[in-house]
């Protein structure tokens, strides 16, 4: 299977190795054409966005305003902060001149002169390397002023890096233009979206570094090589990053729709001990858990993890045997929101509070019955009550997993069952007997 | 205690400040040179920050507590940050917490009398395919286990 995103080139990240294999061959053919042939294109292929909400990046450049006096800027979104990703950084490591050149291409397709790479200040060491990758590149001329005359046009732009400085929020678009202005990360209310009203109140363009990466082999291929790949739907090569209780953790880079038991079991090298699964959050932390036995037949896209009940969210897949306790991975998930509440809006500041607190009385064996219901009940009130959808993340996991280990959960405040025993309803070993051990 | 930038990293303020049509977006990159330089955001810092910002030092204070990486005091020398979020919990991240608060008899953001290390319990930093982890200032350690985390904090103490 080719891979767009990390393609498997020994020191590709060098300037000369990336140009030798065809770098900077799609922003030279892009601006050949218009910008809206580079804008149709992408729409066409049917890139998704990579960030979380995989909304279509040619449909997103396309609300851009054709004519205005204001200027025109890309942000670029590495704040990767979502607990379970950590995709974007093998892009700043592995393939950073392929991230650059997606971003010429873009900021010529939008009208763009400057873009901005929003990283997460933690990413000290990938910050480095994609400032080194982008001095060579200005010192060759493949960015900057000099652009205009490596390739014969009157088009430039420049891209800098802004380092962030630990919050979580900052990776919410609107959040992210805020800290970008030297504010406090707040979220802004919208309408009025980016493309109308963003940086500096000029129209502005957010997309997700694994987007961007995929654009200069969509100008290169065509879209119509790209559209056939993986699902049609939400076509392209994702990378999936899977983590906790698996033998081989790390980045897969894998056509979209590609079986989950696949990822888990074929990539991943399967779980430890041959435990069965209890639970796998497919697409980081905010996004709806799946159980054990809801496994089987999931396709790792948007849409068809819409059908099951989940998201595809940054493609973090979160793997937990049969011996996990589930009230303290819920309660570390909702105590990360607590933290990262910006506490503009009440529901999500008090509500994340309150859930930690009940979720810890349960793991000191202090809940109640009682509990199980109250948790949906706030998170049900955090949800849609919010200015982003930090609310959402914070509401999901603790309202979709409560439902769907209901029967888990009444046993824990039951205090009367061990936690191997309340595991046992919905663990599943999918290489052998499909079906759960329901007995104890 | 009062506080100027070097020299050196006034010069640097006018590389950052030419990235930006503004001068207030370069208030996180001139807080990070701050701490770099100061060790820490002291109230001085702040006025001074702002001063050369135009901005009010109330703003600059805004800015240094809605992020968790400006430290309002001093860390040792070795800041040692724990990731113990989901993907490293799984894999034993709390064990190897309590392994190093141990070892260095501290509790969450406080500082060995020694001044040479400091602990924090941090949100997840991006290394779940390689969990645990521990970063110490600015580098990762990954894949860790306790004994691994105990030898890191000796070689730490030796240099």
């Amino acid at each position: 299977m080719e891979k767009i995103v990390l393609p498997d080139i020994k020191k590709l990240h060098l300037l000369n190795v990336y140009v030798d294999n065809g770098g900077f061959k799609a922003i030279r053919k892009s601006l050949k054409q218009s910008p809206d042939d580079i804008i149709d294109q992408v729409k066409k292929s049917g890139l998704r966005g990579r960030g979380g909400a995989a909304f279509s990046a040619g449909l997103k450049w396309s609300f851009m305003p054709k004519t205005t006096d204001k200027p025109k800027y890309l942000c670029v979104n590495g704040d990767e902060s979502e607990p379970g990703s950590f995709k974007d950084r093998q892009i700043f490591e592995y393939n950073p001149n392929q991230l650059i050149e997606g971003i010429l291409i873009t900021c010529y397709a939008i009208g763009a002169k400057v873009a901005y790479v929003y990283i997460r200040g933690e990413y000290h060491k990938w910050i480095k390397l994609l400032q080194k990758a982008l001095d060579a590149a200005y010192e060759e001329g493949y960015v900057g002023e000099k652009m205009k005359k490596k390739y014969k046009t009157d088009f430039f732009c420049d891209i800098y890096i802004h380092k962030g400085a630990g919050a979580y929020i900052c990776g919410e678009e609107s959040s992210l233009m805020n800290s970008l202005e030297g504010k406090r990360g707040y979220p802004r209310v919208k309408p009025p979206f980016p493309a109308q009203f963003g940086l500096w109140g000029c129209p502005t363009t957010i997309n997700n570094v694994e987007t961007l990466t995929n654009v200069p082999a969509i100008i290169n291929n065509g879209w119509e090589w790209f559209s056939k790949i993986g699902e049609p739907k939400h076509p392209g090569t994702i990378l999936f990053g899977v983590s906790g209780h698996v033998n081989n953790p790390g980045v897969y880079e894998l056509p979209s729709g590609t079986l989950l038991t696949d990822i888990i079991y074929n990539y991943a090298g399967g779980v430890p001990g041959n435990k069965k699964i209890l639970c796998v959050i497919p697409g980081g932390s905010s996004m709806p858990p799946l159980r054990g036995d809801q496994l089987e037949g999931v396709k790792m896209d948007a849409e068809s993890l819409k059908t099951v009940g989940s998201a595809i969210g940054t493609g973090g897949i979160m793997v937990m045997d049969e011996d996990t306790d589930l009230v303290k991975v819920l309660a570390r998930i909702t105590k990360f929101y607590h933290h990262e509440s910006c506490g503009q809006c009440t529901p999500c500041r008090e509500g994340t509070g309150w859930m930690v607190k009940i979720l810890d009385r349960i793991i000191r064996g202090e809940g109640s019955i009682k509990d199980v219901d109250l948790l949906i009940s706030v998170a049900n009130n955090i949800e849609g009550n919010t200015i982003c959808a930090l609310g959402e993340a914070a509401a999901w996991p603790v309202k979709f997993m409560v439902q769907r280990f209901r029967d888990y959960f009444e046993k824990r405040v039951s205090k009367e069952v061990a936690i191997p025993v309340a595991n046992k309803v919905h663990s599943m070993r999918h290489t052998v007997n499909p079906l759960a051990d329901v007995t104890e | 205690m009062e506080f100027k930038f070097s020299a050196k990293n006034l010069k640097k303020i006018e590389e950052i400040l030419a990235k930006y049509p503004a001068k207030k977006p370069a208030v996180m990159p001139v807080l990070y040179l701050a701490q770099e330089q100061n060790g820490w955001i002291s109230k001085e810092v702040m006025e001074e920050v702002a001063n050369i910002l135009n901005m009010h030092p109330e703003e600059v204070l805004g800015i240094v507590t809605f992020y968790t990486m400006y430290y309002q005091k001093p860390m040792g020398k070795f800041h040692i940050q724990v990731c113990t979020n989901v993907s490293c919990m799984l894999r034993g991240a709390y064990d190897i917490y309590d392994k190093v608060k141990d070892k260095l008899g501290i509790d969450n953001m406080e500082v060995t009398k020694d001044q040479l290390f400091s602990l924090e319990e941090v949100e997840c930093m991006g290394s779940c395919g390689t969990a645990p982890m521990i970063a110490v200032n600015e580098d990762y350690y990954e894949s860790l286990t306790k004994e691994k985390v105990l030898d890191i904090i000796k070689t730490l103490k030796k240099n």
